[in-house]
This record gives C-alpha cells, structure tokens and sequence, in this order.
C-alpha cells in the first residue's frame, strides 16, 4: 500500500494550500513541504529493498476485466526518478515561498504544483502502462496550468497552449503506441512487458508501436523537432521553470525511453531514430542556446540540448551507454535546476534577466555567483564537478559509436560539447563579471538565505558528486541502471581515464573551442544575426490557426445556439448511421408469430395516433395540446393493462396526473399561445426530420419485437428467482428493490437532488427583486369562480383518508402484486396535491408538520440504511433478506429488508414530487394575489402578504 | 357463454365511444368542451380496464381502475381551476 500512498500523497496535499493560505504563506508553504516531505520519507523507508536488487509493488485491482489496475511497482529507475521529483519538489516549495510576489495567489499556485508532483510520482511509480498514460495526461494539463500560473501575461497563456497541444499531442500517439504494446505482450502490466522483448521485436507491430510511443516521449522531452515548446514554457515562474521545464517533467520523456529500453532498444530501428534525434536535438539547442539574451532561454536551450545528450546515449543501445544517460539524468538535474533558481534570483534582485542589461553582478551579489559559478562550470564540464563526469563518459561513448561514418558521431558531440562550454562561460561572463553598472533596473544584491538556499543545497551535491563520484552517487546509478538495462550494473567513475583516453581530448578541444567562441562573441552574433532562421511559433500559429478556424467553423454550422438546428444535426446523423448499419447488416424479417388485432385495440390505437398527430398541428395554442398529450397518456393506461403490465399501467397513469399539473402550474407563467417563429418551408423540413426520428424509432421497436433476441434474455432468470431469490412474486417490484437495487437507490438519490435543483432555481427566482417585481404585477387573466370552492374543500377532505390508504395499500402489497413504494409515493403526493388546489397553499402547507425536504432526506437515508444492514451480516450492498412470520390473529405474511428500502423509495419521491410543485406554486403566490389563512374562503380574502 | 356475448357488445360500445371521443374533441368550440370530453374518456378507459379484468378473470387491474378514477377527477378539477382561475394551486 505504501506505494499507492506516496503516489497519493501529493494529490491529497494538492487539497491544502487553498485551505491553508488563509493561516498565511510560511503556513501554508510549510504544510505543503511536509507533505512532500512525508512522501519522501516513505519513498526513503522502500530504498533498502530496492537498493539490494528487490522490487516493491503494490496491487490494487480495479477494473481486471479491462486490464485496468492501479498497480505500482519501485526499483532503481523509479526510485531515482521519485526521488529527484519529490526531493527537488520539497527545495522548489521552499524557493516559490519566497520567489513569489504578495499579489499572486500562492495557494493555487501551491495547488497546481503538488497536482503536478503527484501526476510525476505517478508516472514513475505506475506499473500499469494504461494508469501511466493517465498520468502521463495528468502532467500535460497540471503543467498547463503552471506555465499558464500568470494569467495576465499573454505569453504566458499561449505557451501554456502550445505546450498543451505539444505534448498533450503527443500524449494521445503514446496512448495508441502503449495500447499496442500492451496487445503485442498480452498485459498492461509494465513488469510483464519488460519479459517480452522477443515476442515485441519480432512482431510486425514493432516499428508503428515504437515510433507512436517515441512521438510522446519526444514531444515531451523537447526533442527534435517538438523542441520548440520548451522555450516558450518559460513564460512560467522560474519555481515552474527549474522544476518543470528542468528537472522533472521534460525528463517524463526520457524516463519512458528508460523504462522501455529493456523491450524496444537494441534495434536498428531504435539507433537510428532515438540517437539522431537526440543528436541533432543536442548539436542544434547547443548552438541556440549561445545566442540568446534572456538568462532563462539560455537555460531552456541548454535543456533541449542536455535533454538530447541523454536521449541520444540512450539511442545507443549499449548497457554502457544506458548507464552513463542515467548518471547524467542525476547530474543535469542538479546543476539546471540550482542554474534555473539562480537565474530567478537575478530576475527577482535585478527585475531583468536580459543578459545584455546584466553584467558585474559578482560583486553585488556574492553568494548568487558563487553558486551560479560552480552550477555553471559543471554545465560547461569542467573537472572535477559532477557535470565533467558526466560528460567524458559521454564523449567516450560518443566516440566509439558508429553513425552513417566511425567519427560523425564523436566530431558532432565534441561540438555540441564546445557550444555548451561557451553558453555556460557567456552566462558566466556576461551575466556576472564584467564592471559593475549604474543602469540596473533595480539595484541587485543577495536575497535572503529562503531564496538562495534550495540552489546552494544543489550546489553542494554538485561539488560532492563531483568529487566523490563512487561514494555518493554510484549506488544509486547502479540500482537504476540494473533496472533500465535488466541485468546488474557496476559502474565505475573516475576522473582520470588516462592520457590515451579519446575523451580527454575531446574535452581539451570543447573547452578550448568554447573560450574561443566567447572570445568571438560579437562578431559571431552579427552572422547569427544576419543567417534567416525558422520562427517556431509563426510555423506552429501557422498550422494551429488553419486547423482552430476549421473546427470554429464546423462546430457553428452543427451547433448555432439554435436547440431545433442542434436536435436536427443529431437526429439526422443517428438514422444516418442507423441506415447505414441496417443496409450493411445483412437484415433478416423477423419471425416471430404477430398477435392478433382486435378491432377494440385498432380503434383504440387510431384514436391515440390521431390525437398524438393533432398536438403538432394544434400546439399554438398551448393548453389545447396539454389536452391531446394527456390522451394520449391515458390511452397508454388500457394498452398497458392489456398487455399485462399493472404496474407500468399504475406507475404511468400517477405520472401522468403529476406532470400534468406542473404543466399547468409552469403554463400559468406562459402566454397562452406560441407564435409562428419560422417560415413555412423551414417547418417542413422541421416536420421531416421530426417524422424520421419517429419512423425510425417506431422501425427499430418493431423489428425488437418481431425476433428472438440474439441472447437468451436475462427475464427468465428473474422470473425465476422472483420468489426463492428475493421472496416477492411481483417481479417488476423485486427487480426494483431487490436485484437491480442498487440502480434504484441511485435513481432517487437523482430524483432528490432534481427535486431541490427545481427549489433552488425557484428560490433564486424570488430573490431577485426584478423577477419578484414582474411577478407582482401579473395578473392572472381569467377572474372567474371562487378560489376555494366548498363542495371540492369537502369532498377532496373526505377523499384525503381514502386516498392515503389506497397508498399504504399498493405500498404493502408491493411486494408480490402490483405497486410498490414509487407509485405508493405518488398516490400520497396526489393526496397532497388535492387538498392543495381545494384548499389553497398556504392554508394546507401550515398544517404539514414535516419538511419536504426532511422527508427526500429520510428516504435516502432510510434505503441506505437497508441496504447498509446487509453489512452487519457481512453481505455486500443492499443484500435483501426475508423471512415468513405468522402472528396470531394474522394469517402468516412476509417481512422482507426489501420492504423498507421500498420505504425509502417511497419517501424520497413524495418528497420529490411535492417539492417540485411547492416551488412552482410558490411562485404564483407571489403575483400580488391575497393568501387565506382559513379554509373556504368564498367571501372577501383576509389577509394580505 | 352469455359474458363472451356481453364482452363483445361492451367492447364494441366503448370503441363506438373512443372514436366519438375523440370527434368531439377535434370539433369542440370551446376548451371547456375539450375538458369534459377528456374526463368523458377516463370514464371509458376505466372502463376498458375493468372489462380487461372481467375478461381475464383477475382482480388484479382493479387498481389500475380505482387509481384512473382519482387521477381522471384531479385531472379534471385541475384543468378547470386552470380555466377559470389561472392558477391551479392559490
């Protein structure tokens, strides 16, 4: 379980910062760091398992059926990764305290961050490939909305878009790619996939998978060419920058190249595809990178071109190559994530971070460049920090693999090694020494130890892996490198690898070439200024625009804000597509033998065709189509009888009566008549699309009905087990209540909720003083009669009694004949209903000792608690029982659980029900009528409110 | 023997009904018309259910018929309010 919880954690943290801002910012910060802190300390307390070679995993089936798990799995790879992203994470909550302005909002921005980390915790973590994708999706949309954290920035919000499209484009190839995958091993289960490395390659599969998955992993590591993202992401906080667009996510990509590199490296394929695009990715930001102004797209180039190192050493293939990608990954993110911090520390003190405004900073701010200097020498290489380790290897690597010629490969890394060491001194040089200048836009100095911590505690480990290289870090690449290669790594780094060491010179010429180019600087930057250069975002703009106007265009011709152009669209496209499946299916008449028509049935049936015909021709005026429509309800009521459904016959005949008093309360606020809004031609074709949707309906009825189904239906089953199952001989009522329960129970759960939906929308109505003025003044149009006439006062009292048994009636004999708590229900509501419209709102609602909504409550509650019994006897969910008691003077009857579940049925839809028309009538109390406080009220009102 | 004739002539009595039924309510002037033809018609589905009943010889769509009988009224006392007062619940 451990496992699931550090994967949790983070999302469960994501829910305090927005709670706890309002304690203040150093509580709400500390409370989000303990709860990274926490899940750190539970990933430290797996480290011994995983270090000794062993695995963690934690299973929790979900839905088996698909494949679909929450399975997570722990060894190396993952723990470095979990590692990075909660340690890094814990320093970043700690900068964005202080990095943050008072004006931004720092509980979402927390929010958003701890969002972020758990959807990375998780892709690490996941065992199942089809919850990896889902986090994998979750990071796209968190990061989203950390680089779109500044939303008055337009820079902001369009590289948070583009970084969306970006990588969430690539997300949706890597979703197909895994599903292949996962076809080809025949499990989701990443443990298993990584068994199956012959059976993968030597599917035919293998290059669509490998290249669908290798287009999620590039677009999210800022590969060649989907690199253009990156630099545009830094629009974000620098906190989003160093921990994002440096540290974690951008590695999202290359954590999957190492996670699958077991089953889909080794080929030629892999080689060729992975290694050159890391190379070009690596040569080409290199060469950027250089040449950029703003500390910060120095920085996200330098990424590109790191991230390029590591995906093209893992191109390779080689267990020596995977080996020294994985170490860098350790390297790369300490020196860029303290660099990143650093270069928010001159934008924070300076209020720029335009290289060409900056420069003399050593002196002002002695501890931002002593920090930048050690992460900026082990960007460029230099020995004997971290990043130089790193580095030789990869130059030594580099120089023994053959691509398209022996050397390409090492002459091109040797440059992309030269035009880092020149971008890392130009960030140096320009940025830091140099004279001290007058014009800063703000005058810099250090910050406080909350800024310039969390990067000094980078730079520490910059130093210590730099100098101690097999104490403090070769235990942790070997554990990752055993996982991503499958077979045990013992790695060995030193500093000196000898004079006949092709690497040594490799660097001597990158670092020498690299102070040479800095020295060249200017003239260099008028060529770079003069060559014509490909413009990333007018090339993406140029392809989004286009594809964005096409689907505007479309979505307006479907969906125009008119309801009838909306219906038709759908309805055409359904039988359009049910008319191509009928053509295509190959129809056969169905056989079964037709009843007989009895001349009774086939008037009653014409008489319900004409009156359903006469509501479209006659619906202008409204009440005249309320009459047909209720025709035709009452009409269903013999059919329903005559085939043998009492209950459908009583459930729809109660329908029936309540819908039409709430028409006729809702028409009260209507006009009388519609008018004719579209010309004769358009109601035609309106006609037209109305008659397929019915023909076609009507169609697919009758060919259902006029065969077997082509599965033995589920009926004979329940028919079956009616009474020995559930001890009812109603089957329609024991479905309800007892094997199809728990829809039921969600049903009124439904019901309730629309049931205070319609009281909440009234109540709004009558808080608005402009609704409750219109309402004041209408006057109902027809003042004819008395209000409360006494012959229906008396005779609705005398019925209330009657009523209210025939209630209780058709609720106890639910069970084994017709009726049940739903029309139980709506008999009481009838009831009400009555006395109601006799006696008039106010009088009848004053002498109701229960709240409608009390008693939607109590139904809900009451059927939970039924089914919730079924527990104490350690049954799952609203498992019914029953037992036959014979009670003296009684003949022997039935006690079931299923009874009062049946209760809370009842309940909630008598609350239901007079909830809804209490509302709407509520409504008409307000049209400046008088109330009666007393029953029969024939003579003049006495009391006005 | 004698209930199958008696079915017969109810069955073509109340059909004869339905379709006057819904004559009148094409040519009715007024809604009030319209009303009573329509509470003249729960009349005759109460009826229709009942004789369903006799015919199958159950007891069972006795409620169907008493329940009809309610809603028919309330239906009715509804429309009317409506007709004359607007307001159906005052």
């Amino acid at each position: 379980m451990t496992l699931a919880l550090i994967a949790a954690l983070p999302f469960l943290g994501a829910l305090l910062p927005g709670l706890m801002i309002r304690a203040g910012r150093d509580a709400c910060a500390a409370l989000t760091g303990s709860v990274t802190l926490l899940a750190l300390c539970l990933l430290a307390l797996q480290a011994p398992t995983v270090l000794a070679g062993g695995i963690v995993q934690t299973r929790i089936d979900w839905l088996p059926a698909l494949g679909l798990n929450a399975t997570f799995f722990l060894d190396g790879l993952g723990l470095l990764f979990a590692g990075l992203i909660l340690g890094i994470g814990l320093l970043i909550i700690l900068y964005a305290r202080f990095y943050l302005a008072k004006s931004d909002p720092m509980g979402q921005f927390y929010s958003y961050l701890m969002l972020f980390q758990g959807a990375m915790v998780g892709i690490v973590l996941s065992d199942n490939i089809l919850l990896l994708l889902i986090f994998w999706e979750l990071t796209s949309l968190s990061s989203f909305l950390l680089i779109g954290y500044w939303k008055h920035l337009p820079e902001g919000r369009q590289g948070a878009r583009m970084a969306l499209a970006v990588t969430g484009g690539g997300g949706l190839a890597m979703i197909a790619g895994m599903l292949i995958l996962g076809n080809i091993a025949g499990s989701y289960d990443l443990t298993v996939i990584l068994t199956q490395k012959e059976a993968i390659q030597a599917s035919p599969w293998y290059l669509p998978a490998l290249i669908l998955i290798l287009l999620g992993a590039f677009t999210k590591s800022a590969q060649f060419p989907f690199h253009f993202w990156l630099p545009h992401a830094m629009a974000a906080p620098t906190p989003v920058s160093a921990y994002l667009h440096s540290a974690t996510m951008v590695k999202a990509g290359l954590f999957l190249m190492a996670r699958l590199w077991p089953v889909l490296a080794g080929t030629p394929e892999w080689f060729w595809i992975v290694s050159t695009a890391g190379l070009v990715t690596m040569v080409m930001a290199a060469k950027i990178a250089f040449f950029k102004d703003d500390l910060k797209a120095l920085l996200a180039f330098s990424t590109v071109s790191h991230l390029g190192l590591i995906t093209m050493l893992l191109g390779f293939g080689t267990r020596a190559a995977a080996t020294v990608a994985v170490f860098h990954i350790i390297n790369h993110a300490t020196f860029k994530a303290a660099l990143f911090m650093t270069a928010g520390i001159v934008d924070h003190e300076a209020h720029t971070r335009d290289i060409k405004r900056l420069g003399g900073l050593r002196t002002l701010m002695p501890i931002t460049f002593g920090i930048a200097l050690l992460a900026s020498l082990s960007m460029a290489g230099i020995p004997p920090l971290n990043g130089f380790l790193s580095k030789e290897l990869m130059l030594e690597e580099a120089a023994h693999t053959t691509w398209i010629t022996p050397w390409a490969m090492g002459v091109l890394a040797t440059i992309a090694a030269l035009f880092s060491v020149a971008y890392s001194f130009r960030f140096l040089a320009h940025g830091f020494l140099g004279p001290v200048r007058d014009d800063y836009p703000h005058t810099p100095h250090d910050p406080g130890p909350g800024l310039w911590g969390a990067p000094a505690f980078l730079v520490v480990l910059v130093v210590v892996i730099g100098l101690f290289p097999m104490a403090s870090a070769a235990w942790l690449v070997n554990a990752a490198a055993s996982a991503v290669t499958g077979e045990t790594v013992a790695v060995k780094i030193t500093h000196w690898h000898g004079l006949q060491a092709v690497a040594l010179w490799m660097s001597v010429a990158a670092v020498g070439g690299g102070l040479m180019m800095l020295g060249a600087f200017g003239p260099l930057r008028a060529i770079w200024d003069a060559t014509p250069r490909p413009e990333a975002k007018r090339i993406f703009d140029g392809i989004i625009e286009p594809l964005a106007a096409l689907a505007r265009s479309l979505t307006y011709a479907l969906h125009n804000s008119s309801l009838s152009r909306a219906i038709a669209v759908a309805v055409l496209a359904i039988a359009g597509a049910g008319l191509w499946a009928f053509t295509g299916g190959g129809h056969v008449p169905g056989t079964r033998a037709l009843m007989p028509v009895e001349p009774l049935v086939a008037v009653v049936w014409a008489v319900m065709l004409a009156a359903a015909l006469a509501v479209p021709f006659l619906h202008r005026v409204r009440v005249v189509a309320l009459v047909f429509v209720g025709v035709v309800g009452l009409l269903l009521v013999p059919f329903f009888v005559l085939m043998s459904a009492p209950d459908l016959a009583l459930t729809q005949l109660s329908v029936e009566v309540v819908t039409i008093l709430l028409m006729l309360l809702a028409l009260n606020f209507l006009p009388k008549t519609t008018p004719e809004e579209s010309p004769a031609p358009r109601r035609l074709f309106d006609a037209g699309v109305a008659g397929i949707a019915g023909a076609g309906i009507g169609w697919l009825a009758w060919e259902m009905l006029t065969r077997q189904a082509a599965f033995p239906p589920i009926s004979h089953f329940h028919l079956a087990q009616s009474k020995p199952g559930a001890g009812g001989t109603n089957v329609v009522n024991t479905i309800l209540v007892d094997f199809r329960g728990y829809d039921t129970f969600g049903e009124i759960i439904v019901l309730g909720i629309a049931a205070l939906a319609i009281y909440a929308l009234s109540e709004n109505l009558l808080r608005s003083p402009a609704v409750t003025r219109r309402l004041a003044e209408t006057r109902p149009e027809r003042e004819a009669g008395d209000r409360h006439p006494m012959m229906l006062v008396v005779s609705t009292r005398l019925l209330l009694p009657m009523a209210m048994m025939v209630g209780v009636y058709i609720y106890l004999r639910g069970h084994n004949m017709p009726g049940g708590g739903f029309v139980a229900g709506l008999v009481f509501a009838i009831a009400y209903l009555m006395q109601y419209m006799a006696s008039g709102y106010v009088w009848s609602h004053s002498r109701q000792r229960f709240d409608h909504h009390v008693l939607i409550g109590w139904g809900v509650l009451i059927a939970t608690l039924s089914g919730a019994g079924a527990w104490a006897f350690g049954l799952p969910f609203l498992t019914s029982g029953f037992e036959y008691v014979h009670l003296w003077p009684l003949e022997e009857f039935e006690l079931a659980t299923a009874a009062i579940f049946d209760l809370g049925v009842f309940l909630c839809v008598l609350g239901a029900v007079l909830l809804a028309l209490a509302s709407l009538s509520r409504l008409a109390q307000r049209t400046g009528e008088v109330v009666n406080t007393r029953a029969y009220d024939t003579e003049a009102p006495q009391e006005t409110r | 023997m004698i209930l199958g004739y008696a079915l017969t002539f109810m069955f073509a009595c109340i059909g004869l009904a339905f379709a006057l039924n819904i004559w009148r309510l094409f040519t009715a002037p007024t809604l009030t018309d319209r009303i009573v033809t329509l509470d003249t018609m729960t009349i005759n589905a109460i009826a229709l259910v009942v004789l369903y009943g006799i015919r199958a010889g159950t007891g069972l769509y006795l409620e169907a018929a008493v329940l009809l009988a309610l809603t028919g009224f309330l239906g009715t006392v509804a429309y009317c309010k409506f007709l004359l007062r607007g307001s159906i619940i005052e």
